[in-house]
């Protein structure tokens, strides 16, 4: 972001033709004033965006103060008694919502261990197999099943783990006992870490091939020129290359530990069996909050606002670590 | 395979044990991701003796078109297509034009407070309001069981607004700059020049867009309660995971009448059926995002 302020900052100086801390500050709103006025055509067609971003961006999040309230529907946001911390301070009497936030640690951190390095492996994969076109017919097929929804997904994982399914007749075959990860509190996790790869191991893969392609072909010579074997040069070559773009991958996925995105997948697949060891944060609250009695819409605010304040602190935290360690960051 | 073109590239390269090894686990990766689609679709198919009979159904035993019939003559089912495909079409219009509009505004280094309209955008990527307070604002404006629920909250996405920004940056600005001096307006700039030199960057973008409005379902669970405004996800969510839907009441009146229907086939196909567009647009997404189109930085 620094070097595009200081772009805009010569931008200035150019612009006037002269340094403009000369000129009278009315002087220089006017000038503004004309900037914008002569291009009064970009605002707006930039106006429809900016009213969207905030009505469904910058409203809600003035509805957080709800946060701080106990909501009820004759009084409105605006006229719902304050009740300060107090929904704060429910939470952590909420056994359920321990539950759920530990879940969501799981699924997060379990995905992240896994997915990063699976995509990671499928790139290199992908770049050194030196048949074309085996590479392309793998890399379409492994990623389309990112273009569908979990309702469709879910539908098909469904089918093949029923007790009539796919997998279960074929364990049937070999005489194992069947499994249903789908109600099986030991399976339910793997189910869902592994059913996540196999949505998105694809297109999460193009970026490190995209990263990869990028890398200077002059290394590889040189290093053959030295002697360094296929595996050799993926150590000390294409993995040193990719390192910055897992670093940003990295940093976005901290940012949504505690929103992980599964919410979608999680919402389709699971049922009150395993309630326990698959309700996530967000499962949770939609779950409760939508049922008639549920949860008090104050609670579920604060509940959305812990995960939003500890995202945006998890992105920034992040970020300044791999800053730190000498990578290119994000912000 | 061995006849297969080599990448050039690396000297001296022949296939070894390396190739082979990745070959095989690469091969092993595609059918494992594929199988499920193709079980899926060969059992859309199936009718209850042959699914009987064959308990790993990975062939076209049987050619029952029960499934489809059933789905075809259910109201439900035409309803919901007819919800998706507006939301589709409606939905993917008001997403490229906003789009366009906002990314190119927002690209054009004269638009005084630049800066401070992209942080702005930038900001609600990493901090929201969250679910209750984004229903109270939709509920306030008069949305819930409205069909313009199902297209509104989606008709900016942050992420393509910085990519598509990014990438008109990226035109040379001569020739804009060109254009306006010639005495056009920025709405005829746009339409003159910018858009039809990059026809293939937004064919990409109109698909991307079209296929998640077609794959729309989160917002027609939260906002929708009424069975006529259901989108095809939601119908599709019905039958096979909720289980308890119109259809299953015809499937049942089918089972009774024609003596026998095979549910599971009722089930895949309704996904086949779902899947099917995707699947026709997908070779012409595939073609650009391998290129790593899409997923370009949206770090500035």
């Amino acid at each position: 972001m620094g070097e595009k302020k200081g772009e805009e900052r010569i931008e200035k100086k150019t612009e006037g033709g002269r340094n403009m801390s000369y000129v009278p500050n009315r002087e220089k709103r006017r000038k503004i004033w004309v900037r914008i006025r002569n291009n009064a055509q970009l605002y707006l067609i930039l106006a429809p965006v900016l009213i969207w971003y905030l009505v469904f961006c910058y409203a809600p999040m003035g509805g957080l103060i709800l946060a701080f309230k106990d909501f009820s529907y004759k009084a409105g946001v605006w006229g719902s008694p304050w009740v300060g911390m107090a929904n704060f301070a429910d939470m952590f009497a909420d056994r359920y919502f321990r539950r759920s936030v530990r879940n969501t640690l799981v699924f997060s951190f379990g995905g992240l261990f896994m997915e990063i390095p699976s995509a990671v492996l499928l790139a290199l994969a992908l770049n050194e197999i030196r048949l074309r076109r085996t590479k392309k017919v793998v890399q379409t097929v492994v990623t389309f099943p990112h273009f569908l929804s979990w309702v469709v997904l879910a539908g098909i994982m469904i089918n093949i783990f029923s007790s009539t399914g796919m997998v279960n007749q074929l364990l049937h075959l070999f005489g194992i006992a069947s499994v249903s990860p789908i109600t099986s509190q030991k399976a339910f996790r793997w189910f869902i870490w592994l059913g996540g790869i196999w949505k998105e191991i694809g297109w999460s893969s193009i970026i490190y091939l995209a990263a990869i392609t990028s890398i200077d072909q002059g290394l590889y010579e040189a290093a053959t020129v030295d002697g360094a074997g296929r595996l050799q040069q993926i150590w000390h070559i294409t993995l040193p290359g990719i390192r910055s773009t897992v670093c940003i991958m990295l940093i976005l996925a901290m940012g949504s530990v505690l929103t992980n995105g599964r919410f979608d997948q999680i919402y389709n697949l699971y049922s009150a069996p395993v309630y326990d060891v698959a309700d996530t944060i967000d499962t949770y609250v939609f779950r409760e909050t939508f049922n008639v009695g549920g949860m008090d819409y104050g609670y579920s605010t604060a509940i959305g606002m812990v995960k939003s304040v500890v995202g945006l602190v998890m992105v920034l935290l992040t970020n300044k670590v791999v800053v730190s360690a000498g990578e290119q960051g994000l912000l | 395979m061995a006849k297969e073109k080599i990448k050039k590239g690396r000297p001296a390269d022949r296939i070894g044990k390396l190739d082979i090894f990745l070959l095989a686990v690469l091969l092993l990766l595609a059918l494992l991701t594929l199988l499920p689609f193709w079980q899926t679709l060969m059992l859309s198919f199936s009718s209850v003796a042959s699914y009987a009979q064959h308990p790993l159904y990975l062939w076209l035993y049987s050619f029952d078109t029960t499934g489809y019939k059933t789905i075809f003559q259910d109201k439900a089912f035409f309803h919901s297509l007819a919800v998706t495909l507006f939301v589709t079409v409606v939905g993917t219009s008001m997403n490229m034009l906003l789009s366009v509009f906002g990314a190119y505004a927002l690209s054009r280094k004269k638009l005084v407070g630049r800066r401070f309209f992209l942080n702005m955008i930038v900001f609600t990527m990493l901090f929201g309001g969250g679910m209750i307070p984004t229903y109270l604002v939709i509920k306030g404006l008069g949305l819930v069981n409205n069909l313009a629920v199902l297209i509104l909250p989606n008709a900016v996405s942050t992420y393509y607004l910085i990519i598509m920004k990014n990438y008109f940056t990226s035109l040379p600005e001569s020739l804009l700059d060109a254009a306006y001096l010639d005495g056009a307006d920025e709405i005829a700039i746009i339409f003159r020049v910018a858009l039809p030199i990059s026809k293939p960057f937004m064919a990409t973008f109109f698909l991307f867009y079209a296929v998640e409005r077609w794959n729309e379902w989160y917002l027609c669970n939260l906002y929708i309660n009424r069975s006529s405004l259901y989108t095809l996800q939601i119908y599709l969510r019905n039958v096979v995971i909720s289980m308890s839907n119109t259809l299953n009441e015809m499937a049942r009146q089918y089972l009774e009448q024609a003596g026998m229907v095979n549910t599971t086939a009722v089930q895949m196909s309704t996904i086949v059926v779902t899947t099917l567009p995707v699947l026709c647009v997908y070779p012409f997404m595939q073609k650009h995002f391998v290129k790593g189109v899409m997923i370009g930085s949206v770090k500035e």
